[in-house]
């Protein structure tokens, strides 16, 4: 391996961005491949796999045998409230493999009772999201109805180009969300990229069913990563 | 194990062996390139090897990181790399085999 190629992978996987290490397993020639950089051919469309599975494996392409290791950071979940659908969600996203943040500044929603085993603020969004900033490999699920709460922690989530963003809401109140969400500078882009009202349409009904809901939606959000975007190209 | 969101750069083969590199250490890197049946680590894993056969990582149970250590000290020697196989099919079963049942390859290959 080359070690420029893995001090340059080091540095990607420490700052939470996709890197694949494309080997040439005939003459063991590596290159890092960062994620949406152009690679032509089936070793590009191979590439692109890779960065929305996360799985690694072998590809022949242009009479060689490559060997693509895929290095995705871990996605996590950021909830923004610690109300009942929370306390649903987030032992399910655990389970399906994304670590969960719950954030809420009311300290009578966010204690350790109510959510044992899961990291918890009882702080503004802003405090929080200081300190840790959301990145492309994060969800945010905003469901506490309060704009004093939401609102900042939705912008900061387009800014980041989080994965997922959801909104709890009615059609009604996201049209207002709308509107408070342009006047703080988010463009009309950014803003048709929340899920509202939140999660698949599954007829959820309890807070339970529409965690099941949100916690859908952001895995299809996070396994269709890069395909809208080829299919907007095409 | 829990998920954390950060590297554990303690036990991070790939870290390790970044930072026996600046140690002025000569490094090996095995990877687990392919896998048949029930294999303990997942295609990517890493074990990484130093010259004194010191290591860090798995690219099995415990199985085959011997044969695998011996294998990367020969690789750091000549600076060739070389591809594994093991399973219960070998020869060898007894000694080096998965005893699970399942099948890996292994790349191995010295780090510059």
């Amino acid at each position: 391996m080359d070690p420029y190629a893995l001090k340059i992978l080091n540095a990607e996987r420490r700052a939470r961005r996709a890197a694949i290490l494309v080997t040439d397993l005939g003459d063991g020639r590596d290159r890092i491949v960062r994620e949406g950089d152009q690679v032509a051919g089936d070793l590009g469309a191979a590439i692109a796999r890779a960065f929305r599975t996360g799985n690694s494996g072998s590809v022949e392409a242009e009479g060689r045998t490559f060997f693509l290791n895929a290095h995705l950071p871990q996605p996590r979940l950021v909830v923004i409230g610690a109300v009942h659908i929370s306390q649903a969600l987030a032992p399910m996203a655990k389970i399906a493999g994304y670590p969960v943040e719950i954030i809420d500044p009311r300290t009578a929603f966010a204690t350790p009772d109510r959510f044992p085993d899961v990291a918890l603020h009882a702080e503004w969004p802003e405090d929080v999201l200081k300190r840790q900033p959301l990145d492309s490999y994060t969800a945010l699920a905003a469901v506490t109805h309060d704009p004093k709460v939401d609102d900042f922690a939705l912008k900061a989530a387009l800014d980041a180009n989080c994965f997922y963003v959801g909104a709890l809401g009615s059609r009604k109140t996201h049209a207002k969300r709308v509107e408070r969400l342009l006047a703080l500078g988010a463009s009309a882009d950014q803003i048709a990229r929340i899920h509202a009202p939140i999660g698949l349409d599954i007829g959820a009904a309890s807070p339970a069913e529409i965690a099941v809901a949100v916690l859908a939606q952001a895995i299809n959000a996070f396994r269709s990563r890069g395909l809208d975007a080829k299919g907007a190209a095409a | 194990m829990e998920n954390s969101i950060y590297l554990d750069e303690a036990r991070d083969p790939l870290i390790i062996a970044e930072g026996w590199m600046k140690d002025g250490k000569e490094v090996a890197i095995a990877t687990v390139v392919e896998t048949w049946g029930s294999a303990p680590r997942p295609v990517g894993s890493h074990l990484v090897i130093d010259a004194d056969g010191d290591f860090h990582g798995s690219v099995s149970g415990g199985c085959v990181e011997g044969a695998v250590v011996s294998e990367a000290i020969d690789v750091i020697d000549s600076g060739k790399a070389r591809m594994l196989e093991f399973g219960v099919a070998d020869e060898t079963a007894w000694q080096v085999g998965l005893s699970c049942g399942g099948r890996i390859k292994v790349y191995v290959e010295r780090l510059g």
